[in-house]
């Protein structure tokens, strides 16, 4: 009786097709991703059903966070260059180079302009155990409509968005829409999240 | 692909070609490349944020500029706390003893934004300021705000609240939404 040979198959299967496409994704995720900014403040924006996109680049965002804070940024790094020598030039704080740079590569920041210049000197990871106040807004020391007026003529490009915090209270966000009319600010973008738009009748 | 078929043996001389096996591991390969895959899914951001674009007018040097907003033409919506949200049509004239009619609304779709389709319809000259109360939310701006553009509305306001129209408001707050 001759033996019964049995057949073996090998345990290895072929990935091939599974690398190609692991790689395809990869590929695809590197090209198309930007890496989101790290937030000083995390913003849960109310949802609407517009459908404009926000635009990449040229933005000064506004943040309200739902403590009433407000912060500040603005997304192009020569901006902010240009705009930290003018915010130095107005308040006659002097700013270091390396502290220029550092501001540079900030996504945002709440900070009154006296206590700029000691966060920046600031280590990366010591920025985000300082509990920022945000950014002065009354009529008093209205340095947000200096920030976003510098900004505006570091970048006369750039469009204004408010970014707030669906929970924050009217009060803020009136505030700092009257602070961008003061400042002829007159059109400018709300962000918010998607939403279906419903059918009327 | 990386699996190199091998036929060896072309170069016609006996020697054998040593046959090992051309299978490359890629265990690892594949290892890695999830991990990356892995990392750029988990870090990249592919939505982008929607943006709604308001139009303010501009600060009138001095009331001569203004115009005057005639009261047929004139619909205010109110917006108090707890997310409640009133009504008037026509303005408010206090001193001429003109008190409006204030009314409750919502905010569903059968609420505020079929009031103001309705108005809207009836007087495509109408103008809805909007009047954000202290005790409002910004959530309420955007929603007021995103009910003008599911309306179609063109002219509307975003309008400080005066006092005259804070206590007509406290009143319709406490009435309990009086029809």
């Amino acid at each position: 009786m001759p033996k019964v040979k049995v057949h073996r198959t090998s345990p290895s299967l072929d990935m091939t097709p599974m690398v190609d496409l692991a790689f395809l994704l990869v590929t695809f995720f590197m090209l198309i991703s930007k890496f989101a900014p790290e937030e000083a403040l995390v913003v849960d924006t109310p949802s609407a059903t517009t459908e404009i996109k926000a635009p990449d680049a040229n933005v000064i965002t506004i943040s309200i966070g739902t403590d009433e804070r407000v912060f500040f940024g603005v997304d192009d790094k020569n901006t902010k260059l240009r705009l930290i020598d003018k915010i130095s030039e107005k308040y006659g704080v002097g700013f270091t180079q390396p502290e220029k740079e550092v501001f540079a590569s900030l996504a945002s920041f709440g900070v009154p302009i006296s206590q700029l210049k000691s966060y920046l000197a600031l280590k990366p990871e010591d920025q985000k155990k300082v509990n920022q106040p945000g950014i002065p807004i009354d009529s008093t020391r209205n340095e947000l409509g200096d920030w976003v007026q510098l900004a505006r003529y570091s970048n006369p490009q750039s469009i204004v968005a408010i970014k707030g915090d669906q929970k924050a209270g009217y009060p803020v966000a009136g505030r700092v829409i009257e602070i961008l009319q003061e400042k002829n600010v007159n059109r400018f973008n709300l962000v918010t999240d998607m939403e279906v738009k419903p059918v009327i009748k | 692909m990386a699996e190199i078929q091998q036929s060896g043996g072309d170069e016609g001389g006996k020697k054998r070609a040593k046959k090992g096996s051309t299978k490359v591991d890629m265990t690892p390969m594949v290892d890695l490349g999830f991990l990356l895959l892995t990392f750029f899914v988990m870090t990249t951001t592919l939505a982008k944020p929607q943006i709604m674009e308001i139009n303010m007018p501009v600060k009138p040097k001095d009331r001569q500029e203004q115009n005057e907003l005639k009261a047929s033409n004139a619909f205010t919506v109110l917006l108090g706390g707890d997310n409640r949200i009133f009504y008037y049509r026509g303005l408010h004239q206090p001193n001429m003893n003109i008190i409006p009619q204030v009314e409750e609304s919502n905010w569903s779709g059968k609420g505020i934004r079929q009031v103001v389709l309705d108005a809207t319809r009836a007087n495509p000259n109408l103008v809805v300021l909007i009047k954000a109360d202290e005790t409002s939310s910004y959530k309420n701006l955007v929603d007021i705000l995103d009910e003008m553009s599911i309306t179609n509305t063109q002219k509307y306001a975003v309008v400080e609240l005066d006092n005259a129209d804070a206590t007509l408001l406290r009143t319709a707050e406490k009435g309990g939404g009086a029809q």
